[in-house]
């Protein structure tokens, strides 16, 4: 469903993606996971035609983000890791023009937009502005739109953050069903490990624009020989900045990475 | 179509619920209608030009059009900067669609402020023979307003940051503008300035209004509107070419 082939993205002279190579077969649930400035979301920009490689191969449902955007275009729904709702238009409203958007006839959209809007418990607010919003109303909202369609493949860069567990619970059951149900393709990325560990199928942990590992959550811990997925991470990410020396180097790389990380 | 119209009625959703960018903007044409109008009118007058009112008020219009197009760019790149422009780029929909919807939004909405500034003009004393050319006029405002949004979201597609923008558009309204005719008749005019005002688009589509509005035209009002017409086609496609280039 997704074949990532030597990606890779540079802005200016700094590389933010460094040759990747991936598969996320038809129907799987795929975590993508790394620390900030990974590169994740770059890659997701990459995948979802929001931004142009500077080499490698990419295919989404057998199409090429690069030369056939509109085709990929038509595969996907995404729910972005930074604000994308319109403040200036009430909940509905940025529902409603999502579903026309996205072609979802008006029968179902009818039918589906007050159901999301209660599964995210936003039904009473739902003539209520954006503006008006707490940080996690919005995010429920964002992911209520984002289940408006239902396409082959969604992406999620980082949809639980900053959302309550009752939301983050409706939330997986129903990208569970979904998938189940319909097959849906799912590729998300999170800073919770236990969220991954629970619901991912199989894992990529990317560092520094590198893949440093694939696979099922236990071949990761067997392969760090750690007894969580947590310290696999830990011990697969915290390494690479030990390994390049120590103290002084290794706190200056840490405060760029988090300086990276706020840039975004 | 329908994809076009909801992108729209966006535009004109958020127009009508910011009451103070609509107040905002109709202050300043008539503090020009006004202070320029009754201002220079004896003077106009005397050097046998008639009256300066139904002179100014087409002037006008164009400034209020085409001041109010510049919102087209800025809501570009407040959308990318605010994010919900990706929500629209990945959508299943032509890019060139979705930089329509857009354009023709905004351009409805100068095209409405401009309307408004015509009607407001009638009680500082505006007076035009044939009330009925006001339908007219409206196809050549609506002409104005959709060129000048596309130039507007051509520029908007092309930078990052509303300084940059806002610098930009200083460099090209005022001048637009204030050599446009808009205040002035474009005959008798030393030849540089000729030179300048044939090249500014805005000159034709305020030629037009004089000539359907007040009957007086310079260029002659078949020329405007191929001249109009032209130009918003050409730039229709350029506002599209560089919208599809957005990266985010
Ligand atoms: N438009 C841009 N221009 C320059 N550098 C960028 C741009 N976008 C991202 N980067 C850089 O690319 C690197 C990867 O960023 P990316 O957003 O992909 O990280 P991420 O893995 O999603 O991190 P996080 O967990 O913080 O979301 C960062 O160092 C970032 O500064
Ligand atoms: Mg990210």
């Amino acid at each position: 469903m997704i074949t990532v082939q030597n990606l890779s993205k540079k802005f200016g002279e700094f590389t933010a993606v460094d040759g990747i190579s991936f598969d996320v077969k038809d129907g799987e649930i795929f975590a993508f996971l790394g620390p900030n400035g990974a590169g994740k979301s770059t890659t997701i920009k990459i995948l979802t035609t929001l931004l142009q490689p500077t080499g490698g191969d990419v295919r989404i449902n057998g199409h090429d983000p690069v030369h056939h955007p509109s085709e990929v275009r038509r595969s996907f729904g995404i729910v972005f890791q930074d604000p994308s709702l319109d403040d200036d238009l009430t909940a509905l409203e940025n529902m409603e023009l999502h579903g026309v958007l996205y072609d979802v006839p008006d029968d179902v959209r009818k039918r589906r937009i007050p159901e999301l809007l209660k599964l995210v418990d936003l039904h009473e607010r739902k003539d209520d502005l954006v503006k008006e919003f707490s940080g996690g109303m919005r995010r429920r909202l964002e992911i209520a739109r984002g289940f408006l369609h239902h396409p082959k493949i969604i992406f999620l860069d980082e949809p639980t953050l900053g959302l309550d567990p009752q939301t983050r619970n409706h939330m997986w059951t129903y990208l569970k069903e979904l998938n189940k149900n319909e097959g849906t393709t799912i590729f998300f990325t999170t800073h919770y490990m236990e969220e991954a560990d629970r619901a991912a199928e199989r894992i990529a942990v990317i560092d520094h624009g590198k893949i440093i590992a694939i696979g099922r959550s236990e071949d990761l811990k067997k392969q760090t020989n750690t007894a969580s997925l947590e310290d696999a991470f830990l011990a697969l990410t915290g390494k690479t900045i030990r390994e390049e020396g120590g103290g002084g180097l290794d706190h200056m790389r840490q405060m760029r990475t988090l300086w990276r990380g706020g840039r975004r | 179509m329908k994809k076009i119209y909801i992108l729209w009625l966006r535009q004109v959703k958020k127009y009508i619920r910011s009451k103070s960018r609509m107040a905002g903007s109709l202050f300043q044409p008539l503090l020009y209608l006004i202070a320029m109008g009754y201002g220079l009118g004896s003077v106009f007058q005397r050097a046998g030009q008639g009256n300066y009112v139904d002179f100014l008020v087409p002037g006008i219009v164009g400034m209020n059009i085409i001041f109010t197009s510049m919102f087209a760019g800025m809501e570009v790149i407040w959308d990318r900067q605010f994010g919900f422009l990706k929500e629209t780029l990945v959508a299943p929909m032509s890019r060139f669609n979705i930089m329509l919807g857009r354009t023709i939004g905004s351009a409805t909405i100068a095209t409405g402020q401009g309307l408004i500034v015509m009607l407001l003009s009638f009680f500082v004393g505006f007076r035009m023979p044939n009330i009925w050319m006001i339908i007219p006029a409206i196809i050549v405002m609506i002409l104005i307003s959709l060129l000048f949004t596309s130039v507007s979201t051509m520029i908007g597609s092309m930078l990052r940051d509303m300084q940059g923008f806002q610098a930009v558009m200083n460099f090209l309204i005022m001048p637009l503008f204030l050599l446009s005719g808009a205040l002035y008749p474009l005959n008798g005019l030393p030849s540089f300035l000729t030179a300048v005002t044939i090249v500014d688009p805005l000159s034709y589509g305020i030629d037009a209004m004089r000539g359907l509005l007040i009957g007086s035209s310079h260029f002659g009002v078949g020329l405007d509107l191929v001249v109009l017409t032209a130009l918003t086609v050409i730039f229709l496609w350029l506002g599209g070419h560089f919208f599809k280039k957005v990266q985010i």
